[in-house]
């Protein structure tokens, strides 16, 4: 079993899409099949955009061993809604996240779309993503 | 319809070519938005056939393809990113370009050449 984990700061625009980047090379090396391999990236990349968007912080955590499981921890504040969240076209991304492209309303709808398993949880304390992938 | 091809039709200049020999590979698809979620939505099966096609000029869009396996990227409006965006796309080896038209010129060109939106 392979484990990584990487540390989230919130509002870190400048290196936002860096984590994902690095994850990318591994899965690459680990050669993981490029149509698994771009459905992981994609997730990866939307769930690290909306943790420096939307949470005070956090971290990413991979393991793979047969499977790939993704863990996205933050530290708060939480999705008040998460039905809502999750509907095509909501955001409540900020003018800063929007400046940078983002704020379409799709992150979680893309990642539920690309993963074979996807469960969030949240609460004012944070929320948890944990997505996971079949290998073979 | 081969990116040389593309670029003569939109009159489009290289910012940065990591690799000459793309200019003679065949591209099928095009993903043309100015928000990234919608183009991370939108996955051709063929991601080295497909190019980018936005106004947004920052890292991003840059990092946005590398997630969908694209390695060329053509901005409208005479876009060009700054250097430090631009260090991220050399590192990262795409290939960017920049026309003067703007995304509905452009679009419309691609759409008369031939080129495929990039399919869910």
């Amino acid at each position: 079993m392979m484990k990584y984990s990487y540390v989230i700061n919130k509002d870190d625009y400048i290196n936002a899409g860096k984590v994902s980047s690095q994850i990318k090379k591994i899965l690459k090396e680990l050669n993981v099949r490029p149509d698994i391999l771009r459905r992981m990236a994609i997730a990866c990349y939307e769930a690290e955009i909306n943790m420096i968007i939307h949470s005070f912080g956090g971290e990413i955590t991979l393991v793979i061993d047969n499977k790939a499981e993704f863990i996205f921890k933050d530290i708060g504040p939480g999705i008040k809604d998460i039905t809502l969240a999750m509907k095509p076209g909501y955001s409540t991304a900020n003018e800063r996240a929007r400046e940078l492209g983002f704020g379409a309303g799709m992150g979680l709808v893309n990642i539920k779309k690309v993963s074979d398993e996807f469960n969030i949880e949240s609460s004012t304390k944070g929320t948890i993503l944990t997505l996971r992938f079949d290998l073979l | 319809m081969i990116l040389r091809d593309i670029l003569r039709v939109l009159n489009a200049n290289h910012i940065y070519i990591d690799d000459q020999t793309i200019l003679d590979r065949d591209f099928i698809c095009v993903s043309v938005t100015d928000l990234m979620s919608d183009a991370l939505a939108m996955v051709c099966s063929a991601g080295e056939h497909t190019f980018l096609l936005t106004g947004l000029v920052n890292a991003q869009s840059i990092r946005t393809a590398e997630m969908l396996d694209i390695n060329t990227i053509i901005y409208v409006r005479d876009k060009v990113p700054q250097q430090d965006d631009l260090n991220v796309g050399i590192e990262l080896k795409m290939n960017l370009f920049t026309t003067s038209l703007s995304m509905y010129e452009a679009s419309g060109l691609l759409y008369e050449s031939g080129l495929k939106t990039a399919t869910r």
